[in-house]
């Protein structure tokens, strides 16, 4: 087991180290030049018309908000489906309101319309 | 020191099959659309096409990585990183054959979505980081997308989970040796079938980016991060999109196709085998991505957004109860 973290480690550390020598390597051999018309930012060739960072929606935080209810209650299903084949019959049913509350927070979400994308 | 030297092997064996993979989906690629579009421009150089794909990746190597203007240096170095790093981790737990994986993880399965779900932050990261504000509406647009359909996906592979009572991959495809009755293969793909509807569904979904778009597509807004960067920089975000086709696919072969198991097949004979069947698999899962993106339109980010909050979840969740229902109506366990 340690032996598979070691391994993971080794892997992640290895990723980092090819995206460093690709980089570098790339900047090397790719030829330099200072044009100074490259370094003038534009958007899709016309002038940026809004200084950055630009505001965006409040329906993008929705969202998010969404799927940090979702993933955490979706971490928990995992761990109810690990034990759920050892457990009795009675596991499905606390699932069953667990999921409930879950679905319920999103018949709210789609009543009050913040699953419509505007 | 040995087992320092076997997870070194392994960590260049993993980088070698990311690029490779990489190298390969690009020619797919450049074939598939090439005819099915009819832009047979990619398929004169050399025999199928195969200078063009040598031509790109040297192409990729000699440009000048230029760094737009006013860019906040540190975040825009690193977020490529950010993208790549994960989508190579996320070979680590794949079973290649029964004793043939990086890392023998008792959280496999759990563990590939959740380092994938580390890219997203790489791709906002990286749009913060730049002064253009449509890089940043893009990566906005482009990671609403990809979090739509990552619960979806999650919540599809959990009968599989309930059923075999394991998050370890290894054990998900051992699950599924052998014949039901005789002549169905013990694929997961069978019984669940509106499970492997519903991952394939968010599975295009979440890889609706720019990888299938990539030479079709002008930069734009929707292009997010990938208008941001050039040379290496853009070939390794491009790579590390591919790495995730094939880790999504992987991972619908293992947890419903068997993985690299065959069925009819005696399993000692089988060993040997193991990654050509898991990877002849895999292609043929790509493969059907691909042709699925180049032949259908592209789908309007709100329909996205609906067919995943509004369809795939209440879907997958009473999918789920009724999965549950089923087999603790066949085999009753002990009450607790």
């Amino acid at each position: 087991m340690t032996q598979d973290y070691v391994a993971l480690g080794v892997l992640i550390v290895a990723g980092i180290a090819f995206f460093a020598f690709a980089v570098i390597a790339s900047d090397m051999l790719g030829r330099r030049r200072s044009a100074s018309a490259e370094q003038i930012l534009t958007e899709d060739g016309t002038q940026p018309i809004a200084e950055p960072p630009v505001r965006f929606r409040v329906g993008y935080f929705v969202y998010a908000l969404m799927l940090l209810v979702f993933d955490v209650g979706v971490v928990f299903l995992y761990l109810w489906a690990v034990v759920f084949h050892r457990m009795g019959a009675f596991v499905l049913i606390q699932m069953v309101v667990f999921a409930g509350v879950l679905v319920s927070g999103l018949v709210y979400a789609w009543k009050e319309g913040a699953l419509e994308w505007r | 020191m040995n087992a320092l030297l076997s997870s070194a092997l392994h960590a260049s064996a993993a980088l070698v099959l990311v690029l490779l993979n990489g190298v390969v989906l690009v020619f797919m690629l450049r074939r598939m659309i090439g005819r099915m579009h009819l832009r047979r421009g990619g398929l004169h150089a050399g025999p199928g096409g195969v200078i063009q794909t040598a031509a790109d990746v040297l192409k990729l190597l000699s440009k000048e990585g230029t760094r737009p203007g006013g860019v906040n240096r540190w975040v825009y170095a690193i977020a490529p990183m950010a993208v790549f790093v994960p989508s190579l981790v996320a070979y680590a737990a794949l079973p290649f054959s029964e004793t043939l994986r990086i890392t023998r993880l008792d959280t496999g399965l759990l563990f590939t979505f959740a380092v994938l779900s580390v890219v997203p932050l790489g791709v906002i990261a990286g749009s913060l980081a730049s002064a253009s504000n449509r890089a940043l509406i893009g990566a906005m647009r482009v990671v609403a997308r990809q979090l739509a359909c990552s619960v979806p996906l999650l919540l599809s592979v959990l009968p599989v989970v309930m059923i075999t009572g394991t998050l370890d991959l290894g054990d998900i495809v051992n699950y599924q040796t052998g014949l039901w009755s005789g002549a169905f293969p013990r694929w997961f793909a069978i019984p669940l079938l509106p499970s492997l509807a519903i991952f394939t569904t968010a599975a295009l979904c979440g890889l609706d980016r720019t990888v299938f778009d990539i030479h079709g597509i002008e930069p734009g807004p929707e292009s997010g991060l990938a208008g941001e960067y050039s040379a290496m920089r853009f070939g390794l975000l491009c790579i590390s999109e591919f790495g995730n086709v094939f880790v999504i696919s992987a991972l619908a072969v293992t947890v419903f196709f068997g993985g690299w198991t065959l069925p009819f097949v005696p399993l000692d004979l089988q060993s040997s085998i193991g990654p050509v069947v898991f990877l002849i698999k895999t292609y043929t899962l790509v493969f059907l991505f691909l042709w699925t993106r180049s032949v259908l339109p592209r789908v309007r980010t709100d329909q996205l957004m609906d067919l995943g909050w509004k369809w795939l979840i209440p879907l997958s969740i009473v999918w789920i109860m009724l999965v549950g229902l089923v087999v603790k109506a066949s085999l009753p366990g002990t009450v607790v």
